[in-house]
Parts: structure tokens; C-alpha cells; sequence
């Protein structure tokens, strides 16, 4: 049954949990994800797609999530900030975050940990040039980005650390 | 154990990496409304109508026009000439007129479109020249807010004993602050209970200053408290007081909390950005390159209304002169109204401005004279015993020399320039250096700290905590982290063992605002001698001895607690002896320190498409101590890729006084491509009067990048661009004809 | 947010069939939305005045790209980001690709379509330019059947097509004749990612003994539609690509395009820089 006030029912899969919401069609996925789901960690920076404060991973792409409609997010599964780290432990971009001061004033940091966790899935071992176009959809404007590089490079020597050598041969 | 100096981890670091970190817009209150603002369309003018059209249910709206504000209609800062809601007339675009609320946002916008307010124009100024000129009169009896003379020797004798003369005129643009979070407030508010308001700030006192006045209503009834802030950079200076405003109105009528948080556009459009500014030098100079004699005239546009114009202008015309001797000065500046958004702090605070000006002055002088950049400056640098322009006598080691040669090792400028002047004679891409010498004084100036009266506590807990309570705000330059390293040295105790308190005016002192690179070194000695007094305290009674552990401070305390009640101390700012500033004749010791810096870029011009990049930049400052190296190197690196911005990107376009590219795309910030490696570098000369040493290093990174740009452009095109933002627009129109 | 977001529709229809049927039931009165990227923002600057859209994001039929000896056949919801990663493309039509990497930030590119950025019809996209160069091919779709048009000639001026409103972007079809043409595209913006062009060209030509045998030249930016420069091409037809050619161009350039005064640049600056980027072009081949 339509919703008289013209308002859907979306079904998604937000931080591994399903999802029910129901809002206008048009609304954006930031209003869901913030407003109807609490989720806050997601923010706000320009409400058009520059700033990439917004960021959220769609089915593992990166996206903004003030440019996806809701409708658009029916049966996908939707990653936020809340859910990078596991229980108490930090992901290895969010402590070199705060190792290698990354995050200042911390608003566009959400986003920007985001945006780094998928460059380091994509490209575990990126080039200065590389992390510098991954993260060209983030703005900040607190660091000049020198920090938020060495977090990334940071975070990758960290994973490379954690990985188990290869077993027997 | 040495805490201050090291990197320890960031206070609020885990919950800003995590999303934990709770920012204004984040928040929710039950019952709570959104409030929005009707503002002016025109640039000046008289309100004649104002009508609520449209399918809108309007009965269900809170609306606030002027005549509902309880108090007075200013917003309390300098001068009492900016009303919170436009009564009658209006003085610039985007000037609040109206104020709605309602508890649905959507429907809230929708009506927001539906109030029609009618403006019989008046005649407008929109230019620092027009205003200067007074085409038209549009503030008090001639435009000026504030105007300043200082004079040292005599200029006037000067001219005809000059080898050479050399006169040059430099301008600069507005620049946005860009905090990645716009303003935002909510408000709880009613005759009965007073005022509260929470928001993104950077001087929650200011905000409380001015709700007291707008509300008629005794200090005990006004609360406002910072919540975490998405940057400020000045920009959340003086305008939170002006949204706290409004909200409180809002809630004030209807009862119920009232969220404002406004988009991008609108804090854009509305908010207050860096003064533009036009700089006239007249500069005397002997055959051998020694200074004789500075004339300096400083304008500054203000916008419509007086805001922090006169401050802006102070340290701009502080700052005029640089970190050189000159016997001889004249300064004369003011700030002037046109009709557009009132200009603000923005980091560096008119230094940027003045700074840039002189810096590539120089340049010019030292290319008359025939001689480098770099030797004109050395011989005139300003040594200790020698004075500055306002004839403060600098006590302090300043070895700007030394700085020079290092800058220039860092960034093997000679080899370079030479290796660039070569391949520049067949390259399509020009390459060039070009560095910038300055200083910055940190805290307020003049008299300013000693009017203040900054004050900071500190609280001991039973179980040996130590809380500090200061006023001061984290705004991600780490004020959190920094004032528990200085706690915790001071004490010898642990950094986790110290804490800082929410800034709430209903909790925590005055310790002044977050501004002017006084957070560490003028606030940061109050925490010093606060936690000091703590210590004091417990040592007078008996209950500790000069020498202790933690375990002994924490059971100390607990003692104290127990047999005393609260263990808090307070400090209260001093100012070092031997300084005095002469507020009229604008003479004396400006500032009570002085950071000192050399900044080198290295770039690289296209000639097919005009576009001008940084390929290397290196800051090299000397800042008393640093506290925290990655924080004091995150300042920099921010302040530098800032000014990066404000030489090459970021352009405020006008139309009639408005700013037609308020958004995110078409307001060019740069990103993560376009900043080149920003290396920093220290030097330390710690500095009596700082915690541990420091000196404020906020602002000091805004200076620098500009005139090192300009002039390394001027190195790779031989041609002089003396004007920012420089937009490949411009650079085409200068280098002229079809193709180098 | 600027928007009413009640006042708006956008519905999923899940099948083509139904969604030609919708737009073909009222034409004009839906239209499609993809990705959203451009829709979006204006939408929330309240800048989107038409309220009625049905989302195509979620139709097969307008995905993946596939190849035959004669074309590489793109689905109009082909993403930057896809564009980019493709093998055939990366080798053949590499202009297309760069034109995908700069065009906004990573999650623009992952969710920006080659489709929306036609439809969209802006002087300023970025894939245009290259679009055109290729001689592409548009296939559209509606409740009457397919056709095919030429991309050169769809748009007709600022922001108006040959796509009829009951229409649908399906494909986009590049013929593989170009790969042995030397290939230059160059993007001038505001900023190095994340940037709107101030102009935009790309350019082909096929060489034989230095001699220029055939050359294609496309700006965007400097008029209502993005323009191939024919007069131009005509002018360095059998040349060799030497100084007095290049002057040659230069002028003949200059009389085809008229760029204008806009937020984002000046006239006399994107007619300068299109002269010199035409020169840098014609001096690498």
C-alpha cells in the first residue's frame, strides 16, 4: 500500500544489520542514515557532492551520501564510520589517524577514514599519487593533507605488519 | 618524564576517528524546531513591506521580526551598529530581516521561499575604493570605522635624502573560511529560565556577552556551551553571537528548543570572510639597500557594518612593516564600510593582508636597486635591541639571517633559481622560487590581554585528576591536547591524569577567546600557573612535599578534599613587566612575543594554460617551543595549504555585493591534488613568558605563502603580479600577447 | 537543503519495458534519473524544477559494455569508474578514460554515468569532447523501438537534444577505426581533481609521412553545446603539422569558437588556452 504522504518503505542493510525506513523517495541517504537512523557519524559539509564529508561505502563503492536518493539504496548494504572500527579495536587507518594527527577539527574525518579504508581495499599499497587522487573527493581544510598522507602510508606499513607471512612452501 | 614537547595522542582523537565525536547538527532535543532566516535582497535600502504568501500553513509558524527582541537589537562586540533583525533599513545582501520556526524542516524551506519582503533600494558601495573615496556615504559621517597613525622618526625628512624612491600598490581578495562545518546553534530560551544556548563557537563568552544584551538579562541567566567544532579558523569568531541571536529569539517565542544549522550556501553567502584589502607603498631607500624611510597606507573593507574591523585593522597595520629596522615610518590605515556581509577574523587576522603587500614590495625595491631579494632583506633584518615600527624595543634572540640561509639549504634555493633561470629560456612551463620573510605577534595586541583579564582554574579530583576550566575552545588545533601536556609537565604527572572541561560559561572561567595564536601561549601560561596553584595548595597544607609521585598527589588531594571541600585554583592574566603599548599614539610593545619565519615555494607556471602550481613549499619558523610537534606541524601544513588557497584558488566572486559563488563547486578549495609537499621545520628560542617556552603559531602559516608565490612567480614569468587571488585569468592578462 | 522534498517523485520501476511505457504515457512529464550526480545537486539547491522522475539506476538493460570487431558498445549506466577500469577501452579510447578519471572525485566516478552525462547535456562535461571525436553512435530507446543517432549533431543547443522526451539513452556505441590515431585530450579546470572545465579538448588525427591525412578537434566549454571544430579539421587536411599549419588553425580556431564570460572563467582566457592547447596537440603529432 502507498504511503498516503507520498513516503516509501526502503529495505537495506546498514552496518550488517536489515533495515526498514520509511521515507520520501527523493530524500537523500544522508538524511536516512543521520536522521532516521541516528546514525550521526556520517556528516554534512556541502550537500552537493564536493566535499565528501558525507561519504558512505554503497555495496563496497565508495559514494557521497548526500547524492544517492533513497530509493536508490533499496537492497543495498550501506558501511558508515560506525562500523570501520570492530568493538573497541580501531581500524589501522583510524589509529594512524590519530598517531599521525589526521584528524583536527575531526568533521570531514569520517569521510576521510572512509575514503581511505576503500583506497587501502582497492590498493593495499598505494603511490604518494595514488592516496593523493583516492582522496581528492574529501576535503579538508584543517591539515593541507600532509597528516592525512602519512595516516594513510601509516596504516598501510601497520597492515602489511599484521599480515601473516605466507605458511610453509 | 617529559610530556610537553612529545607527540601524545590527541584528547578527543579517538571519537572524532570513530564518528563518536557529537557536532551541533548532531544533536536533538525533544519538541525541537528548525529555525530559518529571511534576509535582505538588495544591497541597501528601506524595508516598505514585508507579506507571507503562498499555500503555507502560517499559523503554525513561529515568526520573529525586530520589534519582538526583549533587549537591544545590536549584536554586542566593538560598536553597537549591527542589529540582530534588520528593523527598517538594510545595509548589505543576505542582512537578517526575519526569523521563522517550525518543527518541520522541509515545510520550514518551503515558507522560507514564501515571504516576500519588499526593499526600496538606496544607493550602495560595494568597493574599499568607492568607500575610501566616499561616492557615497553609507556608514557614520564618512565611511571609516577605525583609522590609525604610527609614526616613527620622520618620514616627512626623508624623501630628499633618498638614493632611490620606489612607490607600489597591492591588493587582496576576500577569502572564505571554508570550515568544513557551517554555523550551527540550538537554543533553549524563556523569561523564566534564561538563556541557553549550545553551538559551534570559538568564544562562547562573546556569544554570552552578547545574548545578555539582546535579552536584557543578568549574566546568571545566560549559559552558552561549546560543542565540538567542525573548524573555525575566525570565521566562528564573532558570527556564532549573531545565529545564537536568532535561535534564542526563536525559542524565546515559541517555547521549544530551535535548531539552527545552516547549509553551505548560506553560511557562504551570509557569513563573514576575510577583509579585502589595498596596500599604497612609498619606500626610501640609500644606494647600499639600507631602508631610510616607510609610508604605508593600509585600507581595509569592513563591510556594512563595524564587527572586528578596528582589531583586524590593528594587527594589519602592526604588521605593515615586517620583522625590519627602519628609522623612519609612517603608517596610516583604516577600514571603511561598503555594503556588503560584514568581513571578519579569518586567521592572520589583516596580517596576511599588509604582510603580502611589503613582501612583494620589496621584491620591487630590491629589483630597482639591483640587488637579490634575499640581500635587500638581509640588510635590513631586525636584531634584538633594535626596534620595530611601532618603536617596540625586540628583547628577544631574532636571528632572521640564520633562518634565511636555512630556508634556503632546505629548498637549495641558489642552485635552483640558477637551474630554473636556464630551462625557463626554452620551456613552455616556467619554473621559479621566491620566498617571503615575516613575523607574527601572538595574543592580543597592544593593551588588548591586559583588558582582558583572562582568567583559568584548575580542579583537583579525590582521586588526583586534575581538571582544567578555561574558556578557551578545541577547534582541531588541539587546545584539548596541548593545555593537558602543559598540565601534566607543570605537575609531573601523567597526561591521561588531566582533563579538560567542556568550555561552559556556566562551569568555566573566562579565559578569553580562541583566537589571535593566544591559546597556547597566553592561555596555556594561565593553565600553567593554575595547576601550579594546585600544587601550592597542597604543599602550604602540609599534604605534600616538593618531591612526589603521582600516588602522593592523588592521595593528597583526597586528604585535601576531605578535611578542605574543593580543591580549585585560579589564575589570572598578568602581563610580563617591562611591556607598555600607548593606545594613542599606537607606540610600544605591540605584542609580548613574536614568531618568526622564513617561507620558500617553488613553482611552476604552464604557459599554454596560465595556471600557476606550487611544487614545493617550505615553512621554516622559529615559535619559542613547540609543545606538541605533530600538532604544531598539523598548524603550519593547515595554515600554509590555506594560503595556498588564498594566492592561487580561491576567488569571491561579487555582483552588487553579494557573492555569487557560494557553493563548495564553484568556490575552488583545493584538494588532495593540488597541494604540494609542505615541509616544516622549527627553530626553538623559548621564550620567557610562554608555557615551557611556546609562542602562538596559529595564524603565523597565513602569512607566508602569498608573497613567496608571487615573488617566485615574478621569478619564473619576469613578470610582476601584485594583486591575489591570482587566477590564471589574471596571469594571462598579465604575461600578455598570445604565447611566451 | 533547498528542496521540498514531498513535493518530488522518483519512482523504481525495475523493468525497461515499463519505464519506456511510463515516459511514453505523458511524454515529458517523467523523466529519468540516473545516478544522480547532477540531479541531485540541483535538487538540493533547490534549483530542480521538474519534480516527477523515475529511477533507471536499477535497469539491466543499460549496463556493461561489450565488444564486437566493429564497436565497443557502452550501457548509457556506465559508470566513470567502469569506464576507467576496462581493458578495451584503456587501449583504444583512452581519451574516454582520462575524461572518466577527471571527472569529480572517486565517489563521483562511482556513481556518474556516461548516459547522465549526455543526457545532461552540459557544455562543460568532461566525456563529451572525447565522445564526439570518436564519431560515437547514441542508441535510443522508447516504447516505439530502438534507433541510432549520431552523437555529433544530439545536441542541438544549451541543454537541448534530439532525444525526444518519451526517449531513453540505452547505449552508446564507439566505432574501434581510431586506435593507430594519435590521440590528445586535455582538461583545463578549476583544480586538479574535483574541478568543473573552464574548457576542454580532445583531439585525433590521422598521420601518414608526417602529413596530417584526417584530423577530428572537439571543445567543450566555449559555446551552449560542446563543438567539434570542423572548420578547423578542414584547414589542416593534408598539412604538415608545422609552424605555418599551426598558425593557420590558430586563426581558423579562433573564427569557429565564441566562449564566453561565466563564473568559472573569462572569454578571452578560454579562447587563448583552447589556441594554445590546439597548438600543443598539433605539435605532438
Amino acid at each position: 500500500m502507498p504511503d498516503p504522504s507520498g513516503k516509501v518503505e526502503i529495505n537495506l542493510i546498514v552496518n550488517d544489520e536489515p533495515r526498514t525506513v520509511s521515507v520520501y523517495p527523493m530524500a537523500r541517504l544522508l538524511d536516512m542514515i543521520r536522521e532516521d537512523l541516528r546514525l550521526t557519524g556520517t556528516k554534512e559539509g556541502c550537500g552537493e557532492g564536493e566535499c565528501g564529508a558525507c561519504s558512505v561505502l554503497l555495496d563496497g563503492l565508495l559514494v557521497n551520501s548526500c547524492l544517492v536518493p533513497a530509493i536508490q539504496a533499496e537492497g543495498t548494504s550501506i558501511k558508515t564510520i560506525e562500523e570501520i572500527a570492530t568493538g573497541e579495536q580501531l581500524h589501522a587507518v583510524q589509529q594512524a589517524f590519530i598517531t599521525c594527527g589526521g584528524a583536527q577539527c575531526g568533521i570531514c574525518t569520517p569521510g576521510m577514514v572512509i575514503a581511505a579504508v576503500n583506497l587501502l581495499e582497492r590498493i593495499p599499497e598505494p603511490s604518494q599519487a595514488e592516496i593523493r587522487t583516492g582522496l581528492a573527493g574529501n576535503l579538508c581544510r584543517c591539515t593541507g593533507y600532509m597528516k592525512i598522507f602519512e595516516s594513510v602510508v601509516r596504516a598501510c606499513q601497520d597492515n602489511k605488519q599484521n599480515i601473516p607471512a605466507p605458511v610453509g612452501g | 618524564m617529559e610530556i610537553v614537547g612529545h607527540p601524545v595522542p590527541r584528547k578527543e582523537g579517538r571519537d572524532k576517528v570513530t564518528g563518536q565525536a557529537r557536532y551541533i547538527d548532531d544533536l536533538h532535543f525533544p519538541e525541537m524546531l528548525y529555525g530559518t532566516t529571511i534576509r535582505s535582497t538588495v544591497a541597501r535600502g528601506r524595508i516598505t513591506n514585508i507579506t507571507f504568501v503562498g499555500d503555507i500553513p502560517w499559523d503554525e509558524f513561529v515568526i520573529v521580526r525586530a520589534g519582538d527582541i526583549p533587549g537591544e537589537n545590536c549584536v554586542a562586540l566593538i560598536l553597537l551598529d549591527q542589529p540582530y533583525l534588520a528593523g527598517e533599513f538594510v545595509n548589505h545582501p543576505e542582512e537578517p530581516i526575519l526569523l521563522l520556526a517550525h518543527s518541520d524542516k522541509y515545510l520550514l524551506e518551503e515558507a522560507r521561499r514564501h515571504v516576500k519582503v519588499e526593499i526600496e533600494p538606496l544607493p550602495a558601495i560595494f568597493s574599499l575604493e568607492d568607500s575610501d573615496n566616499k561616492k557615497e556615504v553609507v556608514w557614520g559621517e564618512d565611511n571609516i570605522f577605525k583609522a590609525y597613525t604610527v609614526e616613527k622618526g620622520n618620514v616627512d625628512d626623508v624623501w630628499a635624502k633618498a638614493d632611490l624612491i620606489v612607490e607600489g600598490e597591492y591588493h587582496t581578495g576576500a577569502q572564505e573560511q571554508l570550515y568544513i562545518e557551517n554555523n550551527g546553534v540550538i537554543a533553549i530560551a524563556s523569561p523564566e529560565d534564561g538563556v541557553t544556548v549550545w553551538g559551534s563557537m570559538q568564544c562562547p563568552y562573546y556569544v554570552h556577552k552578547a545574548l545578555l544584551k539582546l535579552f536584557g538579562l543578568s549574566e546568571d541567566k545566560v549559559r552558552v556551551v561549546q560543542v565540538e567544532t567542525g573548524g573555525g579558523f575566525g570565521g566562528k569568531e564573532e558570527y556564532p553571537s549573531m545565529i545564537a541571536g536568532h535561535a534564542a529569539l526563536l525559542s524565546w517565542k515559541s517555547g521549544r528548543p530551535v535548531k539552527i544549522v545552516y547549509d553551505r550556501a548560506e553560511d557562504m553567502v551570509a557569513t563573514t570572510k576575510r577583509h579585502p584589502s589595498r596596500t599604497r607603498h612609498r619606500t626610501a631607500v640609500s644606494r647600499d639597500g639600507k631602508l631610510l624611510g616607510m609610508e604605508i597606507d593600509f585600507v581595509v573593507d569592513g563591510g556594512a557594518y563595524a564587527t572586528l574591523s578596528a582589531v583586524v585593522l590593528s594587527r594589519g597595520t602592526i604588521h605593515a612593516a615586517g620583522p625590519y629596522v627602519c628609522p623612519n615610518v609612517r603608517i596610516k590605515s583604516r577600514a571603511v564600510a561598503t555594503n556588503v556581509p560584514p568581513h571578519g577574523a579569518f586567521r592572520g587576522f589583516g596580517a596576511p593582508q599588509s604582510i603580502f603587500a611589503l613582501e612583494r614590495h620589496l621584491n620591487k625595491v630590491a629589483r630597482e636597486l639591483g640587488l637579490s631579494p634575499e640581500e635587500l632583506r638581509r640588510r635590513n633584518f631586525i636584531h634584538q635591541g633594535e626596534t620595530t615600527a611601532t618603536s617596540q624595543v625586540i628583547n628577544e634572540k631574532v636571528e632572521m639571517e640564520a633562518l634565511l640561509d636555512r630556508a634556503f639549504e632546505l629548498t637549495d634555493y641558489e642552485a635552483k633559481q640558477q637551474r630554473f633561470a636556464e630551462s625557463n629560456k626554452t620551456s613552455r612551463t616556467k619554473k621559479g622560487m621566491g620566498f617571503a620573510s615575516f613575523m607574527h605577534g601572538a595574543g592580543f595586541t597592544g593593551s588588548g590581554e591586559k583588558y582582558l583579564e583572562s582568567v583559568v582554574g584548575a580542579e583537583a579530583t579525590s582521586e588526583g585528576r586534575v581538571i582544567i576550566l578555561a574558556a578557551s575552545t578545541e577547534i582541531g588545533q588541539g587546545t584539548n591536547t596541548v593545555f593537558a601536556q602543559i598540565a601534566a609537565e607543570a605537575l609531573r604527572l601523567d597526561y591521561d591524569s588531566i582533563e579538560v572541561a567542556k568550555p561552559d560559561t556556566g562551569n568555566v572561567p573566562n579565559s578569553g577567546p580562541t583566537v589571535a595564536s593566544r591559546t597556547t601561549m597566553i592561555v596555556g601560561r594561565l593553565v600553567e600557573s593554575a595547576v601550579l596553584g594546585l600544587k601550592q595548595t597542597l604543599i602550604k597544607s602540609g599534604l605534600l612535599k616538593e618531591d612526589y609521585s603521582s600516588d602522593e598527589f592523588s592521595l593528597a588531594c583526597h586528604r585535601y578534599i576531605e578535611q578542605h571541600g574543593p580543591l580549585k585554583s585560579f589564575s589570572k592574566y598578568k602581563a610580563p613587566p617591562g611591556i607598555n603599548w600607548d593606545d594613542e599614539k599606537y607606540e610600544g610593545d605591540a605584542y609580548g612575543a613574536y614568531a618568526w619565519a622564513v617561507y620558500v615555494a617553488e613553482v611552476t607556471v604552464d604557459t599554454t594554460t596560465y595556471e600557476a602550481r606550487v611544487d614545493d613549499f617550505v615553512a621554516l619558523q622559529e615559535v619559542g617551543k613547540v609543545i606538541h610537534p605533530i600538532l604544531a606541524a598539523g598548524q603550519i601544513e593547515g595554515g600554509v595549504a590555506q594560503g595556498i588557497g588564498y594566492t592561487l584558488f580561491e576567488k569571491v566572486v561579487w555582483n552588487e555585493g553579494r557573492m555569487m559563488n557560494n557553493q563548495m563547486t564553484n568556490y575552488i578549495m583545493p584538494t588532495a591534488a593540488d597541494i604540494p609537499p609542505i615541509r616544516v621545520f622549527f627553530e626553538e628560542n623559548p621564550y620567557a613568558y610562554g608555557p615551557a617556552g611556546a609562542k602562538g603559531i596559529g595564524e603565523l602559516p597565513m602569512d607566508g605563502p602569498a608573497p613567496a608565490i608571487l615573488n617566485a612567480i615574478e621569478h619564473a614569468t619576469g613578470v610582476s603580479i601584485n594583486h591575489i587571488p591570482l587566477m590564471p585569468e589574471s596571469i594571462i592578462e598579465a604575461l600578455g600577447g598570445d604565447r611566451a | 537543503m533547498r528542496a521540498y522534498i514531498p513535493a518530488y517523485e522518483l519512482k523504481s520501476l525495475g523493468r525497461l519495458t515499463d519505464v519506456v511505457s511510463l515516459l511514453a504515457l505523458e511524454p515529458g512529464a517523467w523523466k529519468p534519473f540516473a545516478g544522480g550526480t547532477d540531479l541531485m545537486v540541483l535538487f538540493e539547491s533547490g534549483k530542480l524544477d521538474h519534480k516527477k522522475f523515475v529511477s533507471i539506476w536499477n535497469l539491466p538493460e543499460l549496463r556493461g559494455i561489450s565488444v564486437t570487431p566493429e564497436f565497443v558498445t557502452l550501457g548509457a549506466l556506465t559508470t566513470y569508474t567502469e569506464v576507467q577500469s576496462h581493458d578495451v577501452l584503456r587501449q583504444e579510447f583512452p581519451m574516454l578514460c582520462q575524461a572518466a578519471s577527471e571527472t569529480g572525485g572517486l565517489a563521483i566516478q562511482n556513481r556518474g554515468t556516461l548516459g547522465g552525462n549526455i543526457a545532461n547535456a552540459s557544455p562543460a562535461g568532461d566525456s563529451p569532447p572525447a565522445l564526439l571525436v570518436y564519431d560515437a553512435k547514441i542508441e535510443l530507446i522508447s516504447s516505439n523501438g530502438p534507433r541510432v543517432v549520431p552523437y555529433d549533431g544530439f545536441h542541438t543547443g544549451y541543454k537541448k537534444m534530439v532525444m525526444r522526451p518519451d526517449e531513453l539513452i540505452k547505449s552508446i556505441r564507439l566505432p574501434r577505426v581510431t586506435q593507430a590515431w594519435k590521440q590528445y585530450y586535455r582538461k583545463v579546470g578549476t583544480r586538479k581533481a574535483q574541478a568543473i572545465s573552464k574548457i576542454c579538448f580532445a583531439g585525433l588525427a590521422r598521420m601518414d609521412g608526417g602529413v596530417i591525412q584526417d584530423i577530428r578537434i572537439a571543445l567543450g566549454s566555449v559555446a551552449p553545446t560542446v563543438v567539434r571544430c570542423s572548420a578547423t579539421e578542414t584547414a589542416l587536411k593534408g598539412l604538415k603539422p608545422d609552424a605555418s599549419a599551426i598558425s593557420k588553425a590558430r586563426a581558423e580556431l579562433a573564427r569557429e569558437i565564441s566562449p564566453i564570460d561565466d563564473i568559472r572563467s573569462t572569454a578571452n582566457y578560454r579562447l587563448r588556452v583552447a589556441l594554445n592547447v590546439l597548438e600543443d596537440f598539433l605539435t605532438g603529432l
